[in-house]
């Protein structure tokens, strides 16, 4: 365990920054004239993140960990569940407006969520002029300039528009506009898949950096399960708009439990090439459901090379299985 | 036997900006039954490689030298209608995103047959046999259906499925993969990787990878060529360059990725931007965000040099003694 996670579990409780408690949030589709079906794209989530903590939010397309960093900032307004900050809950619109000051976003494509029309000063400066946070234009000025420096970028370039830039830049770019109102929570949505390898350990790094000088707490979702264990305190697995397991980053990936995060490790190749060669991988069968038509008790059954009986009739619950390692399968002891 | 000899291929993009030499003097052979990867960061070319051994390049893209030579038959320099008898009945590809590189008006049993229509002397109801076979090959159930359905209607893995099931329809001599999994999820690219496995172990397969993955790389190819700037800039059998990478560009590639081993420790990165095409630095292109820079680096682009049998570096961190 690192000095990080020493740290975070001395304030065990007393500082846990957002509380989700049984999100949900449905999709209505239309299926034809006058039908609808919902579309569970999260159902009953619920987790904690700590001050100064990172949550790794894993899973395939699909699944609903985007929605999740999406509705946690109230970018879709949930179907049911609680939202609380700071042990408050965020309610109103007012609750959500000064929410987003302290709560913000990084997007996964660098291309397209950044206005191309818009020079980079102005896309940074933009959460600035939203919430009013300066009195004078020298203040916003030297604002982005602070902001561009932070993310390693020359504040010579404010002037530029974004096609200027490569990938790993505009990442910055969307970065530093996330910083912009100053926030403690970053929800990081998938920021490096888009990126060069290369690349990629820059950014990772930079999120790691800004988190020790900012104390920023960051919801980091990924489909790299490598990225994700990297990165974060704690992870949890999401199949099919359910939270199949949730434990410490290290115990998750040395000893996990649940058969989808089982065969979701055993899936990533290694860039070795012994332990490739040598390794026997749980090749899952099928695909994942349509989440119009999530099969009956535990969603996962239709792929598990576990599944029993029961496991078509209940819908399995996350429960404490190790120490702090909960997971909800029917079959586990 | 070799059954590729690619020798000094350059291909060009002539833009209204400049040339943009996508691939610069790229040279490798295949054997019978041999698994090559190749490897490199987007631009770094390795797509244009594949494309201009099946000659598939996109107006500006042009091929101005070099040779590719299948089975000592020469590839460059051949018309468009032998080149057709070529590509997917000696050499396949298979695409990136298989639901761009399927027709979605059509059934997928009518691109499957086209294939085996075109190249083969089977007749409609044999290429239909021939179809079903496929499909059943790949690990596609229910072949009969699926012949009758258009591209929509099947999942990501189901469509690179039947990517595979054209591609292989005429039993070629190389198949070429072009990121054959990058577009799918984790629990699907095992599958698919694992049948591109099976396939290629089952009939001896000579399979060219593209891949930016070193973890699927490391699991399937015997020999990796690591591209950069439209370069090779290392090549070797999978575990000389693994183990014993000897271009600076590859050992940083290497420490990069966060793996099993090391979860906790600090990534190092490999500096700077990707390499612009259209303004190459003098001398080798990686020496910009190269830590062990010395003076010939920006002056000179190294010649690849063997560093041990077989394994292939273009690095001046190889000869300094002689420098």
């Amino acid at each position: 365990m690192n000095d990080k996670n020493i740290e975070l579990e001395k304030n065990e409780n007393s500082d846990i920054l957002i509380e989700v408690a049984n999100l949900k949030q449905y999709f209505s589709i239309s299926t034809g004239f006058l039908k609808n079906v919902d579309l569970k794209a999260v159902d009953d989530v619920s987790f904690q993140i700590k001050k100064g903590e990172t949550l790794g939010l894993v899973g395939e397309s699909g699944c609903g960990k985007t929605t999740v960093g999406r509705t946690l900032l109230n970018l879709y307004k949930p179907t049911g569940g609680q939202i609380f900050y700071k042990g408050e809950e965020i309610k109103t619109k007012e609750d959500i407006k000064k929410f987003r000051q302290k709560a913000a976003m990084v997007f996964q494509d660098p291309y397209s969520s950044l206005n191309p029309r818009m020079t980079v000063g102005d896309i940074i400066g933009e959460p600035l002029d939203v919430h009013k946070l300066y009195n004078t234009k020298e203040e916003r000025k030297e604002r982005i300039r602070e902001l561009m420096g932070l993310v390693g970028l020359s504040s010579e370039h404010a002037t530029r528009y974004v096609h200027e830039f490569s990938g790993g830049q505009r990442q910055r770019i969307g970065i530093a506009r996330a910083l912009a109102v100053n926030p403690d929570f970053i929800v990081c949505d998938e920021p490096v898949s888009a990126l060069d390898v290369s690349i990629q350990a820059q950014v990772i790094n930079m999120f790691e950096d800004l988190q020790k000088k900012l104390g920023l707490t960051y919801l980091f979702i990924a489909h790299d399960i490598h990225v994700v264990e990297h990165i974060s305190n704690r992870i949890a697995v999401m199949y099919l708009g359910k939270i199949v397991e949730i434990a410490n980053a290290e115990e998750l990936t040395s000893n996990p439990l649940h058969p989808y995060t089982v065969s979701l490790m055993s899936a990533v190749p290694v860039p070795d090439p012994k332990t490739a060669r040598s390794k026997k991988r749980i090749i899952l069968e099928g695909d994942v459901p349509s989440p119009l038509k999530v099969p009956s008790g535990c969603a996962f059954r239709t792929r598990c090379p576990k599944a029993t009986e029961i496991c078509s009739q209940e819908t399995p619950i996350l429960r404490e299985l190790r120490s702090k390692h909960f997971a909800a399968c029917h079959n586990i002891d | 036997m070799k059954i590729l000899e690619v020798k000094d291929l350059q291909t060009s993009f002539f833009t209204q900006s400049g040339e943009v030499k996508a691939v610069d003097k790229v040279s490798f052979d295949l054997e019978k039954g041999e698994v090559l990867g190749i490897v490199g960061e987007s631009g770094s070319g390795k797509s244009v490689t594949a494309y201009s051994i099946l000659q598939i390049l996109t107006s500006p893209g042009k091929i101005i030298g070099g040779s590719v030579k299948l089975k000592e038959q020469e590839l460059v320099g051949l018309s468009e209608k032998e080149m057709r008898s070529i590509r997917g009945n000696k050499i396949s590809i298979i695409f990136q995103d298989p639901m761009t590189s399927l027709n979605p008006v059509y059934k997928v049993g009518n691109q499957l047959m086209e294939a085996i229509l075109l190249h083969t002397n089977r007749n409609k109801e044999e290429a239909y046999l021939r179809a079903t076979e496929m499909l059943e090959l790949v690990g596609v159930n229910d072949p009969k259906k699926r012949l009758d359905q258009y591209p929509h209607e099947l999942s990501g893995g189901m469509r690179q499925r039947v990517m595979i099931a054209m591609a292989l329809a005429c039993e070629p001599d190389i198949l070429i993969a072009d990121e054959p999994t990058t577009a799918l999820d984790v629990t699907i690219q095992a599958q698919i990787l694992e049948l591109i496995q099976d396939i290629q172990k089952k009939f001896g397969m000579t399979t060219i990878l593209i891949t930016h993955d070193l973890g699927v790389v490391a699991g399937m190819c015997d020999k990796v060529a690591v591209m950069y700037a439209g370069r090779i800039v290392e090549y070797g059998t999978t575990d000389q360059v693994y183990y014993n990478p000897r271009h600076e560009y590859t050992k940083g590639l290497m420490k990069s990725i966060p793996n099993a081993e090391k979860k906790k420790e600090r990534l190092v990165p490999i500096s700077g931007s990707p390499v612009d095409l259209l303004n190459l630095p003098k001398g080798c292109p990686f020496s910009p965000r190269c830590e062990k820079t010395m003076k010939i680096c920006l002056r000179e682009y190294p010649e690849a040099i063997e560093v041990e049998k077989g394994h292939m570096a273009a690095c001046w961190m190889n000869v300094k003694d002689e420098v």
